[in-house]
């Protein structure tokens, strides 16, 4: 086991993560340019509201940002999604984000693929909680069906 | 002053949850023996259709669905015609929108709310503005939700024809001056309406006192089962207003020509085959609360909440956002924290509340924030419940709230 997956075994760690990403979440600002997709994801039963931006150009996600009003796990989640899918080719992603609803419902999962992800693991254990792991996940996963769709 | 302990026995939930301190009372409320027993002797010794059989359940089942319309009327001081049987709160405030609109006002006219109000006092509005030009005006509240009279007298004007309030707000608990507003109203020839969810279950409520023309309230919340509720209305309004649903047992008559007859109030807003066993479990916990004494549960309650509030007002990491109020829920943040974290931590220590915005969408206008998280009480709540959710609430941090994941 290398060095950094062995860290993410750790709870301490992962928890670290999950505040860290909440309160300083990375790509977290809309931009106005053109070409990007965007879609607005609020839960019908929670506050969470965040708005998610992609530039998908020639089979890569070039750029992935976020912004909105949302809880840790919400905002958490989806700063690590921009991390780990900017520069990835769209099959890439596609396989990342199978590998993370997996581990979301508790099935198997690659946690190499998911990297800083991984924090998330538990959240199956509060059912309530899988749609605040998921919003921005699946923000994603709707731009790129609709940019497969589109071609 | 109630014997709490005596009372807790008469909730099987309590029982069989001896470790949770249920503070979601504003959702929804849990049910003594005596509701249970009643919805069961329906079920079990007195089923049957009511106003149509001959035989004796059916007399029996007539017996006791209008039976529970009496002890409506003795909780809220109405005579038991004026009592009409609905889904809840929200299907009453949909049928007295649907009223209003179809049979009191005309374009033009205005109905004054506030922007405290749960989403079933507003959007039913909102769609009659929509669908027929009567306009909706808000009466301004303060910072804790609570209505003054100098700015009703200020909000009123020859065309208002209607105030539609709740008595006591759903997320501040901010209790509204009715009679007095009820004045103003009757004085401008406006209808007094007012949302009865959160103040029915939790104090007395006199609608000729009080002067109200159109009461709403829920089961649920008072200790009755899901899916029923009331619709109040002064007889005579009743008989001018028109019902949403039409249908068996509620017409008198019709002909093949499209005429029809309905039959008075309340029965022609019960439209279909009603919630017989609902309406019967609502009899009885009216009855339970009536045993009890609204007085009595309301200073139980005032004091218990006193003692609750004051200790969360002492939280360094809480912010307090209704501390003026003197009932209904103590209403707060975490500082740093997420309202959903926060409840979900305090879940974490078998502590039910509420987060988020609570179906009042607009109330951040006033109090300046989206979320937050409600913990409201009812009767059988104790000081040692109070102790527990203040120690658990003083532990609330986003290391905490992220902890339970770990």
């Amino acid at each position: 086991m290398s060095e950094e997956s062995s860290l993410l075994n750790d709870p301490e760690v992962l928890r670290e993560l999950i505040m860290d990403h909440y309160q300083y979440p990375h790509h977290h600002k809309l931009t106005e340019e053109q070409g990007y997709h965007s879609v607005h994801m609020a839960s019908d039963s929670c506050i969470d509201d965040i708005t998610v931006q992609s530039l998908i150009r020639d089979g890569r996600i070039q750029d992935i940002r976020f912004d909105g009003v949302a809880c840790t796990i919400s905002t958490a989640s989806t700063s690590m999604m921009t991390d780990l899918l900017r520069g990835k080719t769209v099959a890439e992603a596609k396989e990342i984000i199978r590998n993370y609803f997996s581990m979301i419902d508790a099935k198997e999962y690659d946690p190499d693929l998911l990297e800083e992800a991984v924090a998330m693991k538990n959240v199956y254990r509060q059912a309530n909680r899988i749609k605040c792991a998921t919003i921005g996940w699946k923000a994603m996963q709707q731009m790129i069906d609709e940019s497969e769709e589109t071609k | 002053m109630i014997d709490v302990e005596r009372i807790r026995k008469d909730f099987p939930m309590l029982q069989n949850h001896p470790d949770l301190v249920y503070f979601d009372n504003g959702a929804t409320t849990f049910k003594p023996q005596q509701v249970i027993d009643a919805v069961m002797h329906f079920y079990t010794s007195t089923t049957s259709n009511v106003e149509r059989g001959d035989y004796p359940i059916a007399a029996e089942a007539d017996h006791l669905y209008n039976g529970a319309r009496s002890s409506i009327a003795r909780l809220i001081n109405c005579r038991p015609e004026e009592v009409c049987f609905t889904a809840g709160d929200t299907a009453s405030m949909n049928q007295i929108a649907y009223g209003m609109q179809h049979d009191f006002l005309k374009a033009g006219d205005v109905i004054l709310t506030t922007e405290a109000e749960h989403a079933s006092n507003l959007l039913p509005w909102f769609r009659m503005e929509r669908e027929s030009g009567i306009k909706v005006e808000y009466i301004p509240v303060d910072r804790q939700g609570v209505i003054h009279i100098e700015d009703v007298e200020k909000a009123m004007h020859p065309g208002v024809r209607a105030i539609a309030v709740a008595h006591v707000t759903n997320v501040l608990g901010s209790v509204q001056p009715i009679s007095e507003i009820a004045r103003i109203a009757h004085e401008g020839g406006a209808y007094m309406i007012v949302d009865g969810a959160q103040s029915v279950p939790h104090r007395k409520t006199d609608v000729q006192a009080m002067g109200i023309d159109f009461l709403a309230f829920s089961g649920h919340k008072m200790c009755g089962p899901s899916g029923i509720g009331v619709m109040y209305g002064r007889y005579d309004l009743l008989q001018r207003m028109q019902p949403i649903a039409l249908g068996g047992g509620m017409n008198a008559r019709f002909e093949s020509c499209g005429d029809m007859t309905l039959k008075n109030a309340p029965y022609k807003f019960e439209a279909g085959t009603p919630n017989i066993e609902g309406a019967i479990g609502l009899g009885a916990a009216a009855e339970y609360l009536l045993a009890i004494g609204m007085d009595e549960i309301n200073a139980y309650e005032t004091e218990l909440r006193a003692y609750f509030a004051e200790q969360i007002s002492k939280l360094d990491n809480i912010e307090f956002l209704n501390p003026d109020n003197a009932s209904g829920p103590v209403t707060f943040n975490a500082k740093g924290v997420f309202a959903q974290d926060a409840a979900g931590y305090l879940a974490s220590r078998g502590i039910a509340v509420r987060s988020g915005n609570h179906c009042a969408k607009i109330l951040h206008e006033i109090i300046g924030t989206d979320q937050s998280i409600r913990a409201s009480l009812y009767f059988y709540n104790t000081r040692k419940e109070a102790d527990r959710f203040v120690a658990a609430a003083k532990d609330i941090s986003l290391e905490n709230a992220v902890g339970i994941f770990f």
